[in-house]
């Protein structure tokens, strides 16, 4: 399966790290791939670490483990950098998204000797300012889109709009605020 | 045609129970099948079916309701995990030895303990002496047309037997996948009404139900559930086939991949029969003779056509997500051993216990086994027919 890109989100409980995974499958499906989005379940609870993976591909998608060699790794909490080895088995051709308002120098620090490509975006300065609240999901989704091409911006965020439009069906007013997190995650991401 | 979509495993099967648009529906939550009854009563509350559904307060209710609703003619079904089945136990075999063809969907979970919520085959397993038929899954589709193919079998006139539908918790249950659906028609269609011949509400035949039985009659009444679970075999075939009409889908009492030729073979269930195909090929490309049979149908258990389908390997792993805690091995291994002998097979075996408590199995675990195969066919004998893979050291 050469083609197939595999993507592994650190979060913590509550973050929406499982949702955003779920979410890249849902949209990555819309363009006609096969796709896998799957949480790894422990004893959750808000604030703990949590893992969530997403397979994509153009072929059938078979295998059942999670994954340990990932070609991009989301973290969506910053401070799991220091408890959680996010870069382990990390494809030094592929990249790591941090969300974060540190500078690349001072985070490069943390990764472990990870010799591949450091993206950051500060999740927290575009959810307060597109949807008023901390939600760090939705821009990290916009911005793995992003690092990892795994389909074209216009499409992620037409099919966002229309994933929106059907899931926020009784709250309009929160569709607008979204799409602005996703179009600004997709500007500041660097 | 179908539909293509993307569902997790949970989602599939609720979906399915919505095309069924069954009686009655008690239930109590458990993870990981919690999702199946949750999205379940918002089909009722919708008014997409109009099934009963009744919130019960434990799981031992929940067989309970199913069997007097099923017993009094209605189609009914529920689902559960692991602790869950575990307080259905006394109801499981009141359900079977009554030959009340209740559908069961089962997302298979690790019973306790230590207590842990992931995948492994402990519950079902630790059920398979109950008269239930037990059917596997290997991912989404396979749960979703599998319970698609439930009441056709179960409802049979030579089967009347309850069905228990598995698929593996959070690994299948919880992942999003692609999936085609059948149109909401052909499902009605397919499973047809619900017209069973004997029930409590018919006024025209009194009837009990669940009577005692003195030592003159128990055993007879064994000897047909034994019977009709000797049946089920056939009817599984001939329901596959018309599956395989309306959906393109082809199955069978197991899943032959690439096994035809294979001198190291696999007997796998459940999700992991994915994983492992992917090892068969890269196998296969370094020219290594592997292949799998994934296991379907275990109850009843297709003894013969196994053994037969393994008859040209030299080696075989029969690989168990339970354990018998019998210093022998799992129940898979078990069947699989007990074929063979039956069949004067001359291939070693070897059994292999893995993935319980939701330890995770990659490819390249699944490739050392292979190699180990390769081992033991060189040497000519298994000196320890019973092993653990990917055990912590």
């Amino acid at each position: 399966m050469k083609d197939m890109v595999e993507i592994r989100w650190h979060g913590r409980g509550g973050q929406g790290a499982k949702t955003a995974a779920l979410l890249l499958a849902d949209v990555a499906f819309q363009t006609g791939k096969y796709v896998q989005g799957f949480p790894e379940y422990g004893p959750e609870r808000m604030g703990a670490p949590i893992t969530a993976y997403n397979r994509i591909g153009s072929e059938k998608i078979r295998v059942h483990s999670n994954i340990y060699e990932p070609d991009f790794v989301v973290v969506v909490d910053e401070s799991l950098l220091e408890t959680v080895h996010v870069t382990q088995g990390l494809k030094k051709e592929g990249a790591i998204v941090v969300n974060t308002a540190l500078p690349k120098e001072e985070l490069q620090k943390h990764l472990q000797g990870y010799e591949g490509k450091l993206y950051t975006i500060d999740a927290k300065k575009v959810s307060l300012e597109a949807l008023g609240k901390y939600f760090p999901n939705t821009p990290m989704l916009a911005a793995i889109v992003k690092v990892s091409g795994v389909m074209e911006e216009e499409i992620f965020l037409q099919e966002m709009e229309s994933s929106f439009r059907h899931k926020f069906a009784s709250k309009p007013e929160v569709i607008e605020g979204n799409m602005k997190a996703l179009k600004m995650a997709l500007q500041e991401v660097r | 045609m179908g539909k293509r979509d993307r569902l997790s495993g949970n989602e599939a099967v609720a979906i399915a129970m919505r095309q069924i648009n069954p009686d009655v529906m008690p239930a109590f939550p458990i993870t990981p099948s919690t999702e199946i009854p949750q999205y379940f009563s918002s089909f009722v509350a919708n008014g997409q079916v109009d099934t009963e559904f009744i919130p019960v307060e434990s799981e031992h209710s929940a067989m309970s309701a199913a069997i007097g609703a099923e017993a009094a003619g209605a189609r009914t079904l529920t689902a559960t995990s692991s602790c869950g089945m575990a307080l259905m136990w006394e109801e499981l075999y009141v359900a079977a030895s009554n030959r009340l063809p209740i559908a069961l969907a089962l997302v298979n979970r690790a019973l306790s303990g230590p207590i842990n919520i992931n995948c492994d085959h402990s519950d079902s397993m630790g059920a398979r002496d109950a008269g239930w038929i037990q059917i596997y899954a290997e991912n989404n589709q396979e749960a979703y047309d599998n319970f698609i193919q439930a009441y056709p079998i179960a409802e049979n006139a030579k089967v009347r037997l309850p069905i228990m539908i598995c698929q593996d918790g959070f690994i299948t249950s919880h992942a999003v996948e692609n999936i085609e659906l059948l149109e909401d028609k052909e499902v009605q269609a397919f499973v047809g009404d619900y017209t069973p011949e004997h029930y409590l509400l018919n006024q025209k035949e009194t009837m009990a139900v669940g009577p005692y039985a003195v030592s003159n009659y128990y055993m007879e009444a064994k000897k047909q559930h034994a019977q009709a679970m000797t049946n089920a075999k056939q009817i599984v075939l001939e329901v596959a086939k018309k599956f395989a009409e309306i959906s393109g889908r082809e199955y069978g009492l197991f899943e032959e991949y690439r096994l035809e030729d294979a001198e190291y073979a696999m007997v796998i269930i459940g999700s992991a029969a994915g994983t492992a195909k992917d090892a068969v090929d890269a196998l296969r490309e370094k020219g290594v003779k592997a292949g799998l049979l994934k296991i379907r149908l275990f109850r009843p258990f297709p003894a013969e056509e196994i053994a037969q389908a393994l008859s040209h390997a030299k080696v075989v792993a029969i690989m168990d997500r339970a354990e018998s805690l019998s210093s022998q091995g799992g129940p898979l291994g078990s069947e699989v051993m007990a074929a063979l002998y039956r069949a004067r097979s001359q291939v070693l075996a070897v059994n292999y216990i893995y993935g319980l408590g939701g330890r995770d199995v990659r490819v390249d675990q699944v490739a050392e086994v292979f190699g180990q195969l390769e081992k033991d066919a060189a040497a000519g004998k298994i000196a320890d027919a019973y092993r653990y893979l990917g055990l912590r050291e």
